[in-house]
């Protein structure tokens, strides 16, 4: 009998074999979005030297130690400010953060606000799954109202972010909302957002079954699974102040916003070139 | 710019010193006294085709700075006392993922907001234990706006060599004051190690020798696809949650400064041979202690002089030898006692530690130092750090 070819996993040659298997529980969904994301990168071709992954802290943070891609395990929240400097250190490079709700939208909040008004040429894949998951299940600033979590035992009260119209009304030039269910949608919108210049959001709503779901007593990842396909609506170009999520109720998928703006380096790199006559050169100290 | 003797602030010959060593990158947050750098350094933006961002907050800033020094760009911050606070988070994460970068810290009035335009010095315990967990830092102290040319230089210098976040603790008094500054013809810069070997084989925290060896970087986009985290790693950059690899990883942090620091420590003497007393001090206030010395040379007494160029590591070994042979150690700061307290751990009891505070917010007069030193020559062997008076004070 011939030798049977060794089984090779389809995505190999975009993940670090060395560190499978990965932290996330079954019936996660942020595996999910690595897959939809290395599947984008398969789709556009890209240049995988010029790919760089930045996380931060928390389950979605895990991302860039599993990518096999140049990539960056940094702080709580901060994964959007060390991309920043990443693109503005070396323009050629593709740069994607990938974190979570908690990391970009509370703790990260700020970053995110500023990356998107200066138009940072990058594009951030921002799992949400509307509770701080690694730490235990605590109160996220995405988490509905009345949901249950371990820091809100009588249901949220925090009215939640809506990360799409936060994007927009920053300056993000593309938005995009999916589910770990839509994984073909989810696929292309990473595609997209990496081939458009500027700020780009996509939003993946995910299951966490071991935190979220079992506090609230909402199934495994397959019931997960069947409530987002029972209850995603898909509404391209929806305005974004609709996007809000309330507790177990539709959730409004779609591509809201692409729109075109001057990035920062453009505009950077426009000031360089028409101050540089204005300024005498001075010759330069030889250095050894 | 051109070599020769120019008319420099200390904040603008820090810009320029930057602009020399090859800094090309520069983020910041606005903060007093700090700013004539960044203005200095935006207007030879153009000319030297460097990258300039001024993010949301002094947290931004320094993980901007790791994210550029990745890239390979020799990269920069300025502050002051509540931006230096802010930037702790990413001084553990600089010494963690090993990132060559510069922080200059001209420091003025704390606690919290403080007082913006004085000089201060009290931010130097900060820079040694300010971040969480454990680690080494290279901090130097430039008393005048020569060495704060000099010094961005030598702090780029380590920084690469070393690859540790090397801080320059200027002050409001060093960086606001106008002088000569020489800019030599040449100028000798230090580059980071690159790695040089397979693409598939690279290790990120790989370290020849073991312990003590600075691991070789790459920049990102070369097709390395290497892996850097801030949680404990090992040689692949791969976090592992052991005993072992925390000892692995967090050890040479230490050592890669401590079994160097003959070469990295860097210090200033005069006349400590026969000296009864030495006055120890760094910054600015080492201009005010040179002058109390003259006085009280003036005066018969014999006195010696230690200036800390690189404050951290602490010139510990210097410190211990002299305080075998003199009466007592004067230490002037502006700060209610810092790195008196590291003079008085180095000099083990063998000597009198005296602290000389200033008026908060000014720079000694040389006469409190004269009357410390006087009283260092009176005054019996104490076991504690004799704190003198000031003029002001109840």
């Amino acid at each position: 009998m011939a030798k049977k070819k060794k089984e090779i996993h389809p995505m190999e040659s975009l993940l670090r074999m060395d560190r499978i298997p990965h932290i996330w529980c079954p019936g996660c969904g942020i595996g999910t979005a690595v897959t939809a994301f290395t599947s984008a990168l398969e789709k556009l071709k890209a240049d995988l030297n010029k790919v760089c992954v930045i996380s931060g802290i928390g389950c979605t943070g895990r991302v860039a130690g599993y990518v096999k891609l140049d990539s960056f395990h940094t702080t709580h929240g901060r994964p959007i400010a060390f991309a920043t400097g990443i693109k503005l250190g070396d323009p050629e490079l593709k740069v994607v953060v990938f974190s979570g709700d908690g990391d970009i939208i509370a703790i990260g909040g700020n970053h995110f606000m500023h990356a998107a008004r200066r138009n940072i040429d990058m594009t951030v894949i921002c799992v949400n799954n509307f509770i701080y998951a690694m730490t235990g299940g605590q109160v996220a600033p995405t988490t509905p109202l009345t949901a249950y979590t371990t820091t809100s035992p009588y249901g949220n009260v925090e009215v939640p972010s809506n990360i799409p119209q936060l994007a927009e009304a920053c300056g993000a030039v593309y938005v995009a909302r999916w589910t770990a269910l839509h994984i073909r949608r989810l696929t292309n919108a990473i595609v997209e957002a990496m081939q458009k210049p500027g700020f780009s959001v996509v939003e993946v709503i995910s299951s966490c079954p071991q935190y979220y779901s079992r506090i609230n007593k909402l199934g495994d990842g397959l019931d997960m699974m069947k409530f987002y396909h029972d209850n995603s609506v898909i509404r391209h170009n929806e305005p974004t102040e609709n996007l809000d999520i309330d507790y177990q109720k539709q959730i409004i998928v779609g591509k809201f916003i692409d729109r075109e703006r001057p990035t920062y380096m453009d505009s950077y790199k426009k000031w360089l070139e028409e101050v540089k006559h204005q300024i005498p050169k001075s010759p330069k100290i030889q250095n050894t | 710019m051109k070599a020769g003797t120019h008319r420099l602030s200390g904040n603008e010959a820090c810009a320029e010193g930057a602009i020399a060593a090859g800094c090309r990158f520069l983020g910041v947050y606005p903060i007093v006294p700090a700013l004539e750098v960044v203005e200095r350094f935006l207007k030879r933006c153009p000319e030297i085709g460097a990258t300039f961002v001024q993010m949301e907050d002094e947290i931004s800033v320094l993980a901007a700075v790791l994210g550029a020094s990745w890239t390979g760009k020799k990269a920069m911050t300025v502050t002051s006392g509540p931006g230096f606070s802010l930037m702790m988070e990413h001084l553990g994460l600089g010494v963690m993922l090993e990132t060559p970068c510069v922080i200059v810290d001209v420091q003025r009035g704390g606690p919290s907001e403080g007082m913006p335009n004085s000089p201060s010095q009290g931010d130097m315990m900060q820079a040694r234990w300010g971040s969480h967990g454990d680690y080494e830092i290279v901090a130097l102290c430039p008393n005048s706006p020569q060495e704060m040319f000099d010094f961005t230089i030598k702090a780029f210098n380590l920084s690469e060599k070393y690859r540790i976040p090397v801080v320059v603790m200027a002050d409001e008094a060093v960086g606001h004051m106008t002088d000569n500054v020489v800019i030599p013809n040449k100028i000798e810069l230090v580059s980071r190690k690159y790695y040089k070997g397979k693409k598939d084989k690279y290790l990120p925290f790989l370290r020849e020798p073991a312990l003590t060896g600075i691991p070789s970087m790459v920049d990102i986009g070369n097709g390395y696809k290497f892996h850097v985290t801030g949680l404990t790693h090992d040689e692949r950059g791969y976090p592992i949650m052991n005993a072992e690899c925390q000892e692995f990883c967090v050890r040479p942090l230490m050592e890669k400064i401590r079994k160097n620091v003959d070469e990295i420590v860097e210090f200033e003497e005069k006349d400590t041979n026969n000296a009864e007393i030495v006055v120890l001090s760094y910054g600015i206030t080492s201009r005010v202690a040179e002058k109390a010395m003259d006085l009280a040379t003036k005066d018969g007494i014999k006195v010696g002089f230690l200036r800390p160029i690189v404050v951290w590591p602490f010139p510990e070994k210097k410190v211990r030898e002299l305080s075998k042979k003199i009466k007592a150690f004067v230490v002037p700061e502006i700060n209610y006692g810092q790195i008196v307290y590291e003079v008085e751990r180095c000099a083990g009891g063998n000597c009198n530690i005296i602290f000389v505070p200033s008026k908060s917010g000014a720079v000694h007069e040389p006469e409190e130092i004269v009357n410390a030193i006087k009283m260092g020559i009176k005054e019996e062997k104490r076991e504690e750090v004799i704190q003198v008076k000031i003029s002001n004070q109840q």
